[in-house]
């Protein structure tokens, strides 16, 4: 199995949780198609970083966190399926995936 | 000489306030995990420095985290909390069923006798046990799959399990605390649970005296007679000698009953303490005055204490998990308030100092009498 070499960011409280930097590099297996998706991801990021298990999706249903957003390439990914193919640009690395916190409270 | 540790717990991190026997001069280490609601922090009896913290947030959800010297360092543990089977529903505000659903933890409480068995109380109401030191979480499913899960409701801040109190004496008895179900205690360990309301009177509800629904606010027990036990309710303070099958009101001469905290004197079990609120829609103290109730005669007669509490322009709240007691000679008592105040009285009540006055809203303060 392939795999791409991903630029993930965090929101800084998981930076700090993860105790890594404003950026993550990681490599990430493509699925059948040779594609890279969200899930794909994110099972990548917590298989390295376990603490951050049920901080973005939920354990059980591994649903995305309601005050949390996915963008890439200046588009909202949050709504597409986590199983849908990313933009090429994100699996190439030449841009990073973002996980945002929504603005929200106080 | 011996020494008291603090742990408060805040709407925007954890601090850790340590003093003398004195009680006097403070240090503050803090925040923990800034900008993160802690809701609770507690030490083992029997480790002292091995202390839990339960960490949470509208963006990320719930953490745990287990510090091995006494608050100077932290590692996150497990955060799944996986309802046992199917979760089931209970009532929603409008009295529709709604499905149990996971939010945070509002209370952890370590066994008497290992360090690496935690209780936690969590909303949407269940009792969860860890047995190897936080890594892995296992509801003890016989609380909701009672009877009357389904009747349970959520009180305004949501429906919490907030109160657990380990019986020292009793092998395998556990209390309980919802809002709004009200009391429960288990006498196997947490396998069965019956609900222990009997006596409560909430005319909030269509039947004032129903076995649930009840919102209790807090139960209290003095560690060395756990069959004793005291309960602020949303209106009222109770009192029960049975361990629960039947309780009395000892309201007494208290200005409100309207409260959150309740607590009992580490030497005294006659003696408790609670902190009136004007009412359940104006939560602040009466006339802008916080003062806090002492009774030495186990209820019904209070007596007001103020030296050192402001006395005009004061209108905050004291929270559930708000109050606890040291056990030196004379025993302290602690309690944080939503002005981030943390107060201190080192002579059971008599008078009070500022251990703190600027933190975040105060969740929770628990203390530890170190050696």
């Amino acid at each position: 199995m392939s795999t791409a070499t991903i630029r993930v960011e965090l929101p800084a409280h998981l930076r700090t949780l993860a105790r890594v930097g404003a950026e993550i590099s990681m490599e990430v297996p493509r699925n059948a198609e040779g594609r890279v998706t969200t899930r794909l991801i994110l099972d990548a990021l917590e298989a390295s970083y376990p603490m951050l298990c049920g901080t973005i999706r939920d354990h059980g249903t591994h649903k995305r966190r309601a005050f949390l957003r996915f963008f890439a390439c200046a588009e909202d990914l949050s709504h597409e399926s986590p199983d849908a193919p990313l933009p090429e640009e994100v699996a190439s690395g030449k841009e990073p995936f973002l996980i945002v916190g929504a603005i929200a409270g106080g | 000489m011996s020494g008291v540790r603090l742990l408060v717990g805040t709407k925007k991190g954890a601090f850790v306030i340590t003093s003398d026997g004195k009680r006097e001069k403070w240090d503050v280490s803090g925040p923990h995990f800034g900008g993160w609601e802690i809701y609770h922090m507690k030490g083992s009896p029997v480790d002292p420095n091995r202390i839990y913290a339960s960490q949470t947030s509208g963006w990320f959800g719930q953490l745990v985290q287990r510090s091995n010297d006494g608050g100077k360092t932290w590692e996150p543990v497990g955060n799944k909390f996986v309802y046992d089977g199917v979760p089931g529903t209970h009532q929603w505000y409008d009295g529709t069923a709604h499905p149990w659903e996971f939010k945070r933890v509002w209370h952890l409480e370590p066994s008497l006798t290992d360090p690496d068995t935690v209780y936690a109380g969590v909303e949407d109401a269940a009792i969860f046990r860890t047995t190897d030191g936080g890594q892995n979480w296992e509801e003890l499913s016989g609380l909701r799959g009672h009877g009357t899960g389904p009747r349970w409701q959520p009180g305004a801040g949501g429906m919490c399990l907030h109160t657990i109190l380990l019986d020292q004496n009793v092998p395998g008895r556990m209390f309980i605390a919802i809002s709004a179900a009200g009391a429960f205690r288990t006498d196997d360990g947490g396998k069965t649970w019956k609900p222990i309301n009997q006596g409560l009177n909430s005319k909030f509800l269509p039947d004032p005296t129903a076995e649930v629904g009840h919102c209790v606010h807090r139960i209290a027990t003095h560690k060395a007679r756990p069959g004793v036990l005291f309960m602020q309710k949303h209106w009222d303070v109770m009192r029960s000698e049975n361990a629960g099958d039947l309780w009395t009101e000892v309201s007494g001469n208290l200005p409100t009953d309207f409260g959150f905290v309740i607590d009992v004197h580490a030497h005294e079990p006659e003696t408790i303490y609670v902190v009136p609120i004007k009412s359940d829609s104006e939560h602040y103290p009466l006339e802008g005055k916080l003062s806090v109730y002492r009774s030495r005669t186990g209820g019904n007669e209070w007596q007001e204490l103020t030296k050192g509490l402001p006395q005009h322009d004061c209108y905050v709240n004291v929270l559930r998990d708000a109050m606890a007691v040291d056990s030196l000679d004379k025993c302290g008592v602690y309690f944080g308030t939503t002005g981030g105040q943390v107060y201190c009285s080192a002579d059971a009540g008599d008078s009070w100092s500022a251990v703190v006055q600027n933190l975040p809203g105060v969740l929770s303060v628990e203390v530890q009498t170190l050696p």
